[in-house]
Parts: C-alpha cells; sequence; structure tokens
C-alpha cells in the first residue's frame, strides 16, 4: 500500500435514523493498494457506514473525498461509476438470469463500456472470463446455471464478479465471508489478494475476525457508530475498548 | 401397510444445450419440434382473416390484434421490467388522438400517421409517466390508473380535441384486408420483436431492474433511465393500437380512453400467462371471441363473462402458455421414493 495517496477521504460523517444514531461523526483514510478492515458488535453502523460511502443513504452531515472531490450525497449509480463498488451483504443477484448473463448487466454500465470491458457481441465471453477468474469452473454447467439455483458461496462470489465487471477502484465488501465454511473462506483469500495485487483497494466489513486480521493492512473497530480504534491488526486486537465492545464490561478475559 | 410415495419427474427434453435459449439442432426433427409452436401461431394469425366469413367475425379477429398488442405491452412491463401498469388506456387514447391530429391536421396517409403517432404517443406518455418512475408496486399502478381518467376529462372539461364529439372522418384503411393484415402483421412483428429484445443486453438491464434494482444501481446504471426506455418502448406498443383503432372506426374520441383498454389486457395476459409475453396473445385470443359469443346471453353475459374467467383463473392459474410451455419441453413421470 502507498501511504501518501490517500484514495478516499471520509470526514465528520454522521446519520441519524428517528432517534438512533447510527453513524456519528467517523472519520477516516482508505489509501491507495491497501485492504482496509471495519470491525465491530452487531448494530455498530458497519453497514450504515458501507451505504453512506456508496450513496445508498445519504449522511446528514460530513464529505466523502475520493480523489479530492466531496462525493456525499451522490447517487449510488453515480458513485459506482467512479470506480467505487460495493458487494451486499445480503446477496442481490438478478435470481432470474443465468449467473454469465448477471454480468451482462454490469458490463452494460457506461464504466465497463469506457474501461473496454468487452463491445457488443464479445460480452458473453468476457463475462465468462470473469466467472472463470472468480472461481467458477468454465467447461461445467456453472456459469450457466441461474442464480435461483446457485449455492450461497456461489452467490458471493458472483458479488466479487459484478463488482469486477466495473474494473473497480474501490471495492467495499459488506460481509463476504458471512454464511460461508472455512473452506471457502480459504479459498476466497488468495483470489482477494490477487485483486489487491492487480491494483485494486479494498474496504471489508466483516464479522469473521481470524481471516480479516490475516488480510487486512489496517483495520478501523465502530460501537454505537462511533470510531473506537484504528491501526494494524495486533494493535485493534489488543485494544482494550475493542475487547469490551465484543465481550461486554468485564469481559477482559 | 405403508403408504407408497410417489412423486412428479421432470425431465427437460434433450435438446438444450448448457443455457435457456441455445439449442444444438442436428435433424430436421429437432428442428420441427422448435419451429412447430412458431409455425402454428403466425400461420393461424395469417390464415384467420381467410377462414372467417362474415365481416363482423373479420372485425373481432382485428380486436383480438389490437388487445394482444396491448396485452403485449402489459406482460412486458409488468413481468420483464417490474412496473405494473393499470393504465393501458392512457397509451390508446394518447396514440389515437395523435393519429387522428396527424392525419386530419397534418394531411398525412395512413402508413405514415399511424408509425408517427405510435413513436409521438410514446414519447407524450413515456414523459407524462416521468414522475411516477421511482414509485413501485402498487403506488405506480394507482398512479397510471388514474392518467387515462384525468385526460379524457380534461379534453370533455376543455373542449379540446374535438370534446364529447371527438375528431371524425379519419381516414379509413379502404377494405378488410387492409385492416386485418396491417395489424396482424404489426402484433407478430411487436410479440416477435419483444421476445427477441428480451435476451438482448438492453432487456438483460430491465430484467436486471425487476428482480434487483438495488443491484443494478451498484453496476453503475441509472434505474430511472432504462426504466424511462422500457416506458417508452411499451407505451410505443400501446399507441400503435390506439392509432389503429382510430384508422379503423374513422374516429378519435373519448372512448379510446375506456377502461377496457386497461384492464382487459391484463386478464388475457393472466390467463395466457405472465412472462410468456404469447401468453398475453392468446389469452386475447380466448377472451374476445368469448365475449362476442356471450352476447346471445344479453344480460347474463357478464356473468358468464366472469365464471369462465374465474375457471382459468382457478384450473390454471399460472396461465395456459407456461402450461404449455412446460407440457412440450418436459418429459414428466411418476417415480416411487
Amino acid at each position: 500500500m502507498n501511504m501518501d495517496k490517500p484514495l478516499l477521504k471520509v470526514e465528520g460523517l454522521s446519520k441519524t435514523f428517528g432517534g438512533l444514531q447510527a453513524v456519528q461523526d467517523v472519520s477516516m483514510v482508505l489509501y491507495q493498494g491497501e485492504i482496509l478492515g471495519i470491525i465491530g458488535p452487531n448494530g455498530s453502523g458497519k453497514t450504515t457506514l458501507v451505504n453512506l460511502i456508496t450513496g445508498f443513504i445519504k449522511p446528514d452531515k460530513g464529505s466523502v473525498k475520493f480523489r479530492g472531490r466531496d462525493i456525499a450525497g451522490w447517487p449510488p449509480h453515480k458513485i459506482a461509476d467512479l470506480g467505487i463498488v460495493r458487494t451486499f451483504q445480503n446477496m442481490r443477484p438478478y435470481y432470474s438470469l443465468e449467473a454469465y448473463r448477471n454480468l451482462i448487466v454490469p458490463l452494460n454500465s457506461p464504466r465497463a463500456k469506457r474501461m473496454g470491458m468487452g463491445r457488443w457481441g464479445e460480452r458473453d465471453t468476457v463475462a465468462l472470463d470473469i466467472l472463470e477468474e472468480i472461481g467458477f469452473e468454465r467447461d461445467s454447467f456453472v456459469p450457466y446455471k441461474k442464480a435461483s439455483a446457485l449455492p450461497t458461496g456461489y452467490l458471493k462470489r458472483l458479488e466479487l464478479a459484478r463488482c469486477l465487471a466495473l474494473k473497480p477502484e474501490v471495492i467495499i465488501a459488506d460481509e463476504l465471508f458471512s454464511g460461508l465454511s472455512a473452506s471457502e473462506i480459504a479459498s476466497l483469500v488468495p483470489l482477494i489478494e490477487k485483486l489487491q495485487g492487480g491494483g485494486i483497494t479494498f474496504i471489508m466489513v466483516e464479522h469473521r475476525l481470524r481471516e480479516l486480521f490475516s488480510l487486512a493492512n489496517r483495520v478501523i473497530a465502530l460501537d454505537f457508530g462511533t470510531k473506537i480504534c484504528e491501526g494494524s491488526p495486533k494493535e485493534v486486537m489488543a485494544n482494550p475498548r475493542v475487547r469490551q465492545a465484543y465481550l461486554g464490561p468485564g469481559g477482559s478475559d | 401397510m405403508a403408504e407408497v410415495q410417489r412423486r412428479k419427474e421432470r425431465l427437460d427434453r434433450g435438446i438444450k444445450v448448457r443455457a435457456e435459449s441455445i439449442y444444438a439442432v442436428s435433424s430436421w426433427e429437432e428442428a420441427a419440434y422448435l419451429l412447430a409452436p412458431r409455425i402454428i401461431l403466425v400461420l393461424g394469425l395469417l390464415l384467420a382473416p381467410l377462414l372467417v366469413q362474415s365481416p363482423y367475425w373479420k372485425r373481432v379477429v382485428t380486436v383480438v390484434c389490437v388487445y394482444g398488442l396491448l396485452g403485449l405491452s402489459f406482460d412486458f412491463l409488468a413481468h420483464f421490467v417490474g412496473l405494473v401498469s393499470l393504465g393501458g388506456a392512457l397509451a390508446t387514447g394518447v396514440g389515437g388522438y395523435a393519429s387522428a391530429l396527424a392525419n386530419k391536421a397534418l394531411g398525412l396517409p395512413v402508413f405514415l400517421s399511424i408509425p408517427l403517432a405510435s413513436l409521438a404517443g410514446g414519447v407524450v406518455c413515456t414523459v407524462l409517466l416521468l414522475p411516477c418512475l421511482p414509485l413501485r408496486g402498487v403506488y405506480f399502478a394507482i398512479v397510471t390508473l388514474m392518467y387515462p381518467l384525468v385526460l379524457s376529462r380534461l379534453v370533455e372539461a376543455f373542449n379540446i380535441l374535438g370534446g364529447t364529439d371527438g375528431i371524425p372522418g379519419v381516414q379509413g384503411f379502404g377494405g378488410p384486408w387492409a385492416e386485418s393484415y396491417i395489424i396482424i402483421s404489426a402484433l407478430l412483428l411487436c410479440l416477435f420483436g419483444l421476445r427477441r429484445l428480451v435476451n438482448e443486453d438492453l432487456g438483460l438491464i430491465l430484467r436486471g431492474v425487476k428482480d434487483n434494482d438495488q443491484a443494478v444501481k451498484a453496476s453503475g446504471i441509472s434505474v430511472t433511465r432504462y426504466k424511462a426506455i422500457a416506458v417508452f418502448i411499451a407505451s410505443t406498443l400501446g399507441c400503435l393500437a390506439g392509432a389503429y383503432l382510430a384508422h379503423l372506426y374513422m374516429w378519435a374520441g373519448l372512448s379510446l380512453f375506456a377502461l377496457d383498454f386497461s384492464i382487459l389486457p391484463i386478464a388475457a395476459t393472466v390467463i395466457g400467462g405472465g412472462g410468456t409475453l404469447v401468453g398475453a396473445v392468446v389469452g386475447s385470443m380466448i377472451l374476445i371471441p368469448l365475449s362476442e359469443l356471450l352476447r346471445e346471453f344479453g344480460t347474463l353475459r357478464i356473468a358468464f363473462y366472469a365464471l369462465v374467467l374465474m375457471g382459468f383463473i382457478v384450473v390454471r392459474s399460472e396461465g395456459l402458455m407456461v402450461w404449455a410451455q412446460r407440457k412440450y419441453h418436459q418429459f414428466e413421470r411418476w417415480v416411487q421414493i
């Protein structure tokens, strides 16, 4: 990672739902090429933070700067067009379409066309290439199955594949590992490392701390919508406030 | 004694290759298997005006095609874009008046006024519906239901476009053959065109919007833009039907905004099978002649009509063509478990 190249800068981001302060004055920096982990107990505001950055929810206060340009409050498709793409915690494929046709949709986006992700007539091939890269066996029936017939492991990969079809700068993965078996996660980890090596910056929101800590360069911990700690995985793991947030008061084992 | 457990097993007839809609055809039998349903439909429609004798039933055939077009428009929006429109009459009204104006005021002949009115009407309907596009589900449906009612009241209240008298003296087609074959060929073109479209890239994006508009947004695509394109396509079909009606009756009037044009195509789609496109056409082939046959019952007509409608929905609730396509493409057998 490149510590002097901030890609995304979040400052003082806040959002209230009714009386609930979901995200409160969160600031963070994402550097080019790194994997930034975001952890926190249930309801700590992780997914809301993702929704705020990607435009699915408009912030009450604060700014999100991508390469110096404030994108807070932009509509989601404009933010995705910049190359900041996300996966959804509860997978959102197009269930009535075959796996490879799920990718025809993002391949037709203005960004994919600009980035040269396949012309008319080549898109099926490009879609199959991306699926193969992400772990769909190319010569099997799997890429041709309807998304409604695919198991969770493949649907999670399909979420990543949808991001890759846009040639992204930043992938924000919202609980990519949840619901997967240990061996499925083990096969995803090298894939993410490979994508990072290819120049993609990651924000990974995770509950699976062990797997995240082996991947992430830096980690931010949230609790009750505020940032309680930031640092290397080791520092965050040792932080008493993080332990307290996860285990409750007195839970410093 | 233990009861023997059985379940129905369904197997595809073996010529599909991996994906839907990709077939490996290696013999004339297989080609015939694939083409037969299409040929039956095309030939049946083309021969229908020759087979019926009376001018009255020739007219019924054209009306079947008009409702078929409206049903296609509804099925496309509802099952491939996820927008349930209860306002089919908006398109027939706008298209009918546009074509009458193009013919009477601009002096354009029929073969120009109908296509022009369809496209211009499509634009007008899309602009009118633009504010409702962010609405979903029942909210969109209710707002679309209002449009034809409001427009016909406006025409009446401000006495514009001929007011309650309408615009008489619109040029006709000049004979029953032109009348029949113009609408039959339009229907076939739209049916096969739409079937092609929903498997092209544009169609896949629209189906994506239906399945999951959040994921479409996350893919950097403006959902509103594609909904507008879809509404334009569907309204153009509806306007084509309306424009044709104005020339058929040589008159454009308030009845072009009638509730029938909104509701009957939906009933036809439900009976024929939603999401198949051809189901909307088959549905109108059943409903429209049925409603004519029931005329002999006088005031009881609508009661019998409702009974038949209920019968279809109870016995084949999935829709006739969904059922027929499954029977045609899959073996079924009982197996013991």
